[in-house]
């Protein structure tokens, strides 16, 4: 096979990945918030429980008339849905499917990579937020930004722990490098990213950058149509993304339980995803919203710290062995 | 010209581009936005020169914390939507010097240099970086984390009143 047919396949299949696992979550979420909640959920679109609810929605934004408002700067609020989307997109490249090369691009830093281009989002966030022209839209977008950068910290050091632990940067080499009792000692590491992850994507209960009942939408509140759908699709993307991370940081990627690694790995990471993914949606029904300055309290006086003695503790086991 | 010279000379006249408009421009938050552009520019450029590590961190750092941190103080303040035409600039004198650095500099560069060609170092990846930091480069590196370290205690200081100088 010439390199670039196999090039283009792999991008095809991440960009196939892209648009239906997002989806797929979405739908997820419904139905499981619903359940959780003691409701249905959708359940006429396409008969069988709804299935088709996020095409007939997605149907529906394209339908829908995309206002740009007056006074916003209009090509930074017309570009911002797009930045928003495009990090999640490069980041799906580097993660790891299975062994041997299942990966889209194996780079030899890609937890760098991951780390430094997830952070990219958040220039989105303030580009919605000020090109809106919106109070509610500019405090959502300050808020985010403050969240963003906090969390930001705890989220790196965690991911830091786990390099450290596995001697490499690259995703595949820390699956490989993974052994089932590193669930113990890496666990104060996976809770950090896994909370700092659900910040850094924005997902209750750390959606004060949104929050519907103060902010009406936050810095979302003056996009409509199909870019605000951009934006809901981010927001599902992200659950993907961090649910990826952590299967493949934390939780030994296409690693399972007996052997046949090699011929299932794929779908030990798919169902670890999914199982993180569900854990993401869960917390949105189980958790109220954290106002701002517990948000804060949080990061920098629980997380950070935490965080730190978990470095600590990677570097002690790592020179006793 | 190979296709990594051209990759360089694009993303080179991008970062470029982008730079004059970060200082040109009447938006204030769009020179914050444009200033994103050419630091992604500038990290385009590392990669091309094989410096795979350097440009991520200018990535992580720069597009994702420095660039944010500056967007979040320029809305916090005064961030108006459209031209500001009160802006004060000193033009003449920053035009001269910013060009005449820029063009000293190439100027510098072209006659120590000529047209000899340099071969690329051994790329820049994660394992050769920490072996020369902790090998040759052990002591700045340490006195760098001090440094750092004495600035963190003193912004710490400088911004609670309640345990500053009384």
């Amino acid at each position: 096979m010439p390199v670039w047919v196999e090039l283009v396949l792999r991008v095809l299949a991440v960009v196939a990945a892209f648009l239906t696992l997002p989806l797929l979550i979405g739908q997820t979420e419904h139905k499981v918030m619903a359940h959780m909640q003691g409701r249905l959920g959708p359940m006429y679109a396409g008969a069988f429980h709804g299935w088709a609810q996020l095409i007939a929605d997605g149907v529906k934004f394209v339908q829908k008339e995309d206002v740009t408002p007056r006074e916003a700067d209009r090509p930074v609020f017309r570009l911002a849905p797009v930045v928003a989307l495009l990090p999640y997109l490069v980041v799906l490249l580097v993660i790891p499917l299975g062994p041997s090369g299942l990966v889209a691009q194996p780079l030899d830093i890609g937890l760098f990579f991951v780390l430094s281009v997830v952070g990219v989002g958040v220039v989105s966030v303030l580009m919605a937020a000020w090109a809106s022209a919106n109070k509610y839209a500019l405090l959502g977008g300050l808020r985010a930004a403050a969240q963003l950068l906090g969390y930001e910290l705890p989220f790196v050091l965690a991911a830091a722990s786990v390099a450290m632990a596995a001697g490499t940067l690259s995703l595949p080499g820390i699956v490989e490098a993974w052994r089932p009792w590193w669930l113990l000692w890496q666990f104060p590491a996976m809770v950090i990213f896994f909370v700092a992850g659900l910040a850094e994507i924005r997902r209750p209960p750390f959606d004060m950058p949104i929050a519907d009942s103060e902010l009406v939408f936050g810095y979302m509140t003056e996009y409509t149509g199909l870019r605000f759908a951009f934006f809901v699709l981010a927001e599902y993307v992200g659950i993907l993304v961090i649910g990826a991370l952590t299967t493949v940081l934390f939780l030994g990627g296409w690693k399972g339980p007996f052997g046949l690694d090699a011929e299932l790995g794929w779908l030990w990471t798919l169902i670890k995803v999914a199982a993180v993914s569900f854990v993401i949606i869960w917390f949105r029904v189980a958790y109220p919203r954290l106002r701002e300055d517990q948000l804060q309290r949080l990061c920098w006086l629980v997380l950070v710290p935490l965080a730190l003695a978990q470095l600590v503790l990677t570097v002690a086991v790592k020179v006793a062995l | 010209m190979t296709t990594a010279d051209l990759l360089l000379v694009a993303l080179g006249a991008v970062a470029v581009g982008a730079g004059v408009l970060v200082v040109s421009t009447r938006h204030i938050v769009r020179a914050g936005l444009w200033l994103v552009v050419n630091l992604l520019a500038v990290a385009g450029c590392y990669l091309v020169l094989a410096a795979e590590l350097v440009a991520w961190v200018q990535v992580l750092l720069y597009v994702g914390a420095v660039v944010v941190l500056l967007l979040f103080a320029v809305m916090l303040t005064r961030a108006p939507i459209g031209a500001s035409d009160d802006l004060d600039r000193p033009r003449w004198p920053g035009a001269l010097i910013g060009g005449g650095a820029g063009l000293g500099l190439a100027a510098l560069f072209v006659s120590g240099y000529r047209w000899s060609r340099v071969d690329l170092p051994s790329p820049g990846t994660a394992t050769a970086l920490g072996e020369q930091i902790f090998t040759a480069w052990v002591l700045p590196f340490e006195v760098v984390g001090v440094l750092l370290l004495a600035a963190l205690i003193g912004a710490i200081v400088v911004s609670r009143p309640d345990i500053g100088s009384r």
